[in-house]
């Protein structure tokens, strides 16, 4: 298929379709409305489904309910909104029920305001909602990776019975860059009937029970013992991140994610061209966090710098990867503001020059 | 080799259909684009903008802080952004709303009337394809002939708007005089 | 000589053979048992799923011989929204308490019941918080002690019982909405014939159908079975009155202007 030029919202919306999603349940909220605008559109034109919920709590049990049926499904919000949906969350995960949430991440606390953000890094990786659990996190930084990493989480959705968040910042769901949806998708695991789902019990397979509830201590600790090997196994299979510039020579190692990661980017090639060497370590799963890689490639680097539009988030992940054998130098913006490829530049310089004080956490 | 622009005007001036056309031409001619709205701090002053980045290679950031070339469709726009373009680069001044010289002596200064042009043809919305052809001729970011595809196929259905647009879009390529000037507004990207 | 024994009572194949955890005297038994003799009359236990909600039924799921979901307190009818709009052929009920569907469920019940999802809700409305150990719930009576009202439900502060049924019949969207109870035999046989209709409206793919069903808590309302049933009769029936609100087939009883 022919490149089209597209909002990254909307890519998102058309991914999901091609993925073979025909269910979307979802609340308004800026800046992530030209997905539920677009599939409002879209889902009756391939017979699918678009129901615009009460509010982002009935969304996110919609798609535990779509999800409980056993068929593919999601939802979008934006960073208020993902709050909301934080119990249904850890219910899917408990149920263990794939689904796949978008988010659209705005500048926060509270209602905070609709410009871009990565201040929800904690919320996705962490957990957010109640009990041991994790959601796969991928986060695209452009218009094409938002696409493919849709559809990639259906996926592992479906794989791993577990909800994915895609993590995207405004500047991603904004955005319109080319995109090219590949006609013949094969999945990227292979994926089983979904037999466990609840689709009327005509006995020809155990009885079908969505639950998260188990009222004995020992019952309920097996099931958590499960839930922890199957989060052991993403750590251990599903680590994505790039790396630019890891091959040669460099004396700073850049780790950002999502558009924030593009304007290191333009800040190294800049940087290079001066003859300051930099290299970038970009994080695609976010959970998993590539520890490892980090590890690896900090030790060519004097240097750690992350740089995030947040206070510093996945600067913790950062520290825990390092373990204080390089020092970490953090550059963030809050509030919707945006790191300039000159302010990340002159912050690698400031840590080449020992103007940069370095983070540290405990 | 990049382009990256900033278009700024007031909320339906056309600045965001304008830099989508930019973006969607560039496309066309098989270069690497991103086009980004006024979506952040910047939407605050009255304008409506957009960062169109047409590039060799995959975009970078598509938030460009130092734009190579400036489209000024109203005051607020000049004001706001004439300090930022990169010396050497260019701004393109409307001039039917911009009542002030630019400052700026280290970089090239294009002028049109993009409304009084757009009036005069009879066709006062046109003043947006006034305003995109003569940004093409003052920077050369893209082919005029991609963007007539472009208007061509934009207005398939009323053949009328097609030669409207179009009879626009080249008088504002005509007014800058038309330079092809692909050496201005851009500047080799790094070689790593 | 042939056996000329026939079966005139039996269990129902949609309800498992499994003791039940509910209070001695409670009657979400006899509920459970109407809506499973339901769905084996109307042939569709196969294609059935239920979906319990965060209160006393959270077991359903055990004992509902049924393909079942078990939703986040309050949110069943949102999840039977996502069940049925997956596969709308599909029967999809939800079972919820008082507490569950009109205190923290409210918004979930009244979209649900406003976009006429074709899914049927069965609202059991005991005026307390049973499993939580008996605090006051939307629909307690003024003047109930509960362990959160000790001194009687005060209305001014706590508001008047919801009358959700009511409630309901003001959308303009077609629903079946009616409200019964089990406290007496015949009662309870007008009731099982409220559930099949509406099971009925929604394989018919006709509208939304909610049964509200008064139930009692002798535990923790403090009384015996039977005089449970009393009070159902003396104090709830009086301001929760049984039958059909709205039909699909009726006319809409928007509220008229006082003035």
């Amino acid at each position: 298929m022919a490149k089209k030029l597209m909002k990254g919202c909307e890519a998102i919306g058309e991914a999901a379709i091609r993925a073979g999603c025909r269910l979307f349940f979802g609340y308004p909220i800026t800046p992530q409305n030209e997905i539920p605008e677009y599939l409002s559109q879209r889902m009756p034109q391939v017979g699918g489904t678009f129901v615009q919920a009460e509010s982002e709590v009935a969304a996110s049990n919609m798609i535990y309910g779509a999800a409980g049926a056993g068929e593919r499904v999601f939802t979008s919000s934006s960073s208020p909104g993902i709050s909301l949906m934080q119990e249904a969350v850890s219910y899917l995960a408990g149920a263990e029920l794939p689904a796949v949430i978008v988010n659209i991440m705005r500048a926060g606390p509270g209602l905070g305001g609709i410009l871009p953000s990565q201040a929800d890094y904690l919320q996705a990786t962490k957990g957010g909602g109640h009990g041991d659990f994790n959601a796969i996190v991928l986060a695209p930084w452009s218009v094409q990776e938002a696409a493919d990493l849709v559809a990639d989480a259906f996926d592992l959705a479906d794989f791993y019975r577990n909800p994915v968040y895609v993590l995207g910042d405004g500047l991603v769901g904004q955005m319109m860059e080319p995109v090219e949806f590949r006609d013949e998708r094969q999945p990227i695991r292979p994926l089983e009937p979904k037999t466990w789902a609840s689709t009327g019990w005509k006995k020809d397979r155990p009885r079908a029970v969505i639950n998260s509830l188990y009222l004995d201590a020992d019952t309920l600790e097996r099931h958590n013992v499960d839930l922890q090997a199957k989060f052991a196994t993403i750590r251990r299979d599903e680590v994505r991140w790039q790396g630019y510039h890891l091959d040669g020579d460099y004396d700073v190692l850049i780790i950002a994610y999502g558009t924030v990661a593009r304007v290191c980017l333009t800040a190294v090639e800049e940087l290079r061209e001066k003859g300051i060497n930099a290299a970038i370590l970009r994080p695609i799963s976010l959970y998993p966090f590539p520890y490892q890689a980090l590890r690896e490639a900090a030790q060519k680097a004097s240097a750690v710098l992350v740089v995030e539009l947040s206070a510093g988030q996945m600067v913790q992940d950062v520290h825990l990867a390092l373990q204080g054998s390089r020092p970490v130098h953090f550059l963030g913006r809050t509030g919707g503001n945006l790191v300039s490829p000159e302010e990340a530049a002159a912050k690698v310089a400031d840590v080449l020059e020992g103007r940069s004080v370095e983070v540290r956490h405990a | 080799m990049q382009h990256d622009m900033i278009i700024a005007g007031f909320g339906g001036q056309g600045a965001l259909l304008i830099g989508k056309m930019l973006a969607y031409a560039g496309m066309h001619q098989g270069k690497e684009v991103s086009w980004l709205p006024s979506y952040g701090p910047e939407m605050r002053g009255g304008t409506a903008n957009c960062t169109v980045v047409i590039s060799d290679r995959p975009v970078g950031s598509p938030v460009i802080k130092t734009p190579r070339a400036l489209l000024a469709l109203n005051l607020p726009s000049l004001d706001k952004f004439e300090d930022l373009v990169r010396p050497g680069g260019v701004i393109l001044v409307n001039t039917s709303l911009v009542n002030r010289e630019a400052h700026r002596t280290d970089l090239k200064i294009v002028k049109v009337a993009a409304n009084d042009i757009a009036n005069d043809l009879g066709n006062p919305r046109g003043a947006n394809m006034v305003a995109l052809g003569a940004f093409v001729g003052a920077t050369g970011v893209v082919d005029l002939c991609e963007v007539e595809a472009l208007v061509r196929e934009t207005f398939a259905r009323k053949p009328a708007l097609v030669e409207a647009n179009l009879t626009a879009l080249f008088a504002g390529f005509a007014a800058v005089g038309g330079a092809m000037a692909d050496d201005v507004a851009a500047t080799p990207v790094g070689n790593s | 000589m042939p056996d000329r024994t026939q079966a005139v009572f039996g269990y129902p194949s949609a309800l498992r053979d499994v003791t039940t955890h509910y209070c001695p005297g409670c009657t979400h038994g006899v509920i459970h048992r109407m809506v499973a003799e339901v769905l084996d009359e109307l042939g569709v236990r196969s294609r059935t799923v239920g979906v319990a909600p965060v209160g006393c039924a959270v077991l359903a799921y055990d004992y509902f011989n049924a393909d079942m979901q078990q939703a986040s307190h309050g949110r069943a009818p949102a999840v039977a929204t996502g069940i049925k709009r997956a596969r709308p052929d599909l029967v999809v009920f939800t079972y919820q308490g008082d507490g569950d569907l009109a205190s923290i469920g409210m918004s979930e019940i009244l979209h649900c019941a406003n976009r006429g999802e074709k899914v049927t809700v069965v609202f059991v409305n005991n005026a307390i918080y049973g499993m939580t150990g008996g605090q006051m719930a939307p629909t307690t009576m003024p003047g109930q002690v509960t362990t959160t009202s000790p001194l009687g439900r005060d209305v001014r502060l706590a508001g008047e019982p919801i009358r959700m049924a009511e409630m309901l019949c003001t959308l303009r969207t077609p629903a079946f909405v009616a409200r019964g109870a089990v406290h007496r035999p015949l009662h309870a046989v007008r009731t099982k014939d409220l559930l099949r209709r509406a099971f009925t409206y929604q394989v018919e793919d006709r509208c939304f159908s909610m049964v509200e069903i008064l139930s009692t808590c002798p535990t923790n309302w403090g009384l015996p079975p039977q005089e449970a049933c009393d009070w159902v009769e003396q104090t709830m029936v009086p301001y929760f009155p049984l039958g059909i609100f709205k039909t699909p087939d009726g006319s809409d009883r928007a509220p008229r202007p006082v003035w």
